[in-house]
């Protein structure tokens, strides 16, 4: 890394953090490559681009979408994901009568093998507090409003279990190839806070 | 423990802040911590990274950022296994606020890996997790209470459930108890994902139509006395 330009001078987290690394490298616990390695991995290889491919593919594909909801961890292998926690992999189906959120209360737990590290929001105090007692007004706040008909299941990730939900397909995508369908799934339809909508309907 | 982060359920914390296309980390040294605690999980044993974290004064927990919050446990957890001093730290902290171009080494000296390395692994924890042979006490459509536990040190198990009442949705495989129990409860166990109702955990406040689900070891869970038919009797 290189160090800070003149002007403000550098927070204190990032001097801290510079100090350890320092320390960690002179004592060959790790070399800076293998930092800027893994730093580049979390910026660009994981992400919800591959959640994204994961869904457009159960859209398209019935057999796998059975697969996908039966074993997780599986059927995300099967086309080259795999999740380097080791760790389960649920996913459950939004449609119009039932709809999944995840959570984690207690601290971050988020399915990174296919959505990457979480948003800001998902770790916020504020979502982990609220969307167990209140989940259809936070919602709201995502601008998702729900019908009373509609049941509202929030996943709590507590164990070493990921979810990932699999929104619904929206209507008018028929026409649509694979590749389409993954353009317009979003981070935040996989973690159940929204639905996916055609691109005239973003915005 | 029954700590700040144990926040399921509580008010007062405002609305959801959005940012629309947010950056996978905000500062580059976000990503550094991200990666250096990553890379070497076996220092925060044999608390585990997650009670480090817990264990943040409430006050420092809720003022600091989530990556800020990696950084004080990380550090705690170099300090607490001796990988670095406080003192070392200290300086090095100071060289980079009296030095701000300096750059930080790529790499180090050799010799000193196999002593620093051999400190790391020094007390890492020995638990044999073979799950199978293990027969789950419940099964499917179970009337479950969650046990009153109150461990100081680090449970899965959040406040907001305890001693409701809800229904086996799912038998999962054998998991590790991550709590901190007696070495004798300690090892793998059944995980069931577990249904509650709104009303149950929240009572008249609940909003309509509403179900949480959260994953339970075994030892979470006892019969519910008040139902019958379950398989336990």
């Amino acid at each position: 890394m290189s160090g800070q330009h003149h002007g403000a001078p550098e927070p204190y987290p990032a001097i801290r953090a510079r100090a350890i690394e320092s320390l960690l490298v002179e004592k060959g616990l790790f070399t800076g490559d293998a930092i800027d390695a893994k730093v580049q991995a979390y910026e660009s290889d994981i992400g919800p681009m591959n959640g994204a491919k994961i869904v457009a593919r159960a859209w398209v594909d019935s057999g796998y979408r059975e697969r996908l909801l039966t074993d997780g961890r599986e059927a995300i292998a099967e086309i080259g994901f795999a999740d380097a926690q080791g760790a389960e992999l649920v996913v459950h189906e939004n449609t119009r009568e039932v709809h999944n959120v995840v959570v984690c209360t207690l601290c971050s737990c988020y399915p990174w093998a296919v959505l990457g590290l979480p948003p800001t929001w998902y770790k916020s105090f504020a979502y982990r507090s609220r969307v167990v007692i209140e989940p259809r007004k936070v919602l709201k706040e995502f601008g998702l409003e729900l019908d009373d008909s509609v049941e509202v299941r929030v996943w709590d990730s507590n164990s070493d279990i990921r979810y990932m939900i699999l929104p619904e397909r929206p209507d008018g995508t028929e026409s649509m190839s694979e590749n389409e369908l993954a353009e317009l799934v979003s981070r935040d339809s996989m973690i159940g806070v929204a639905k996916v909508k055609l691109p005239a309907q973003v915005g | 423990m029954n700590g700040i982060h144990d926040m399921g359920g509580m008010h007062g914390f405002g609305p959801i802040e959005l940012e629309e296309n947010e950056p996978v980390f905000h500062e580059p040294w976000e990503g550094r911590v991200r990666a250096m605690r990553s890379t070497l999980p076996e220092v925060s044993s044999p608390y585990g990274g997650r009670f480090l974290i817990e264990s943040i004064p409430p006050d420092l927990y809720l003022k600091s950022s989530y990556f800020e919050r990696w950084l004080l446990a990380f550090e705690d957890a170099l300090l607490r296994k001796g990988v670095v001093t406080a003192e070392e730290l200290d300086e090095k902290t100071r060289f980079y606020r009296e030095n701000p171009e300096a750059e930080v080494p790529r790499k180090g000296a050799a010799e000193l890996a196999k002593s620093a390395v051999e400190t790391l692994y020094t007390i890492r924890p020995t638990i044999e997790h073979d799950g199978s042979g293990i027969v789950p006490r419940f099964g499917v459509g179970d009337s479950v209470k969650v046990g009153n536990i109150n461990i100081s040190g680090h449970t899965r198990l959040p406040r907001y459930v305890r001693g409701k009442v809800g229904t086996v949705a799912k038998v999962y495989n054998a998991q590790g108890i991550q709590d901190h129990v007696p070495k004798s409860e300690q090892g793998p166990q059944p995980v069931y994902s577990v249904r509650f109702d709104g009303r149950e955990l929240w009572g008249d406040e609940a909003e309509s139509n509403h179900l949480l689900y959260m994953d339970m070891w075994e030892s979470y869970l006892e019969p519910d006395q008040n139902t019958s038919g379950g398989s336990d009797q």
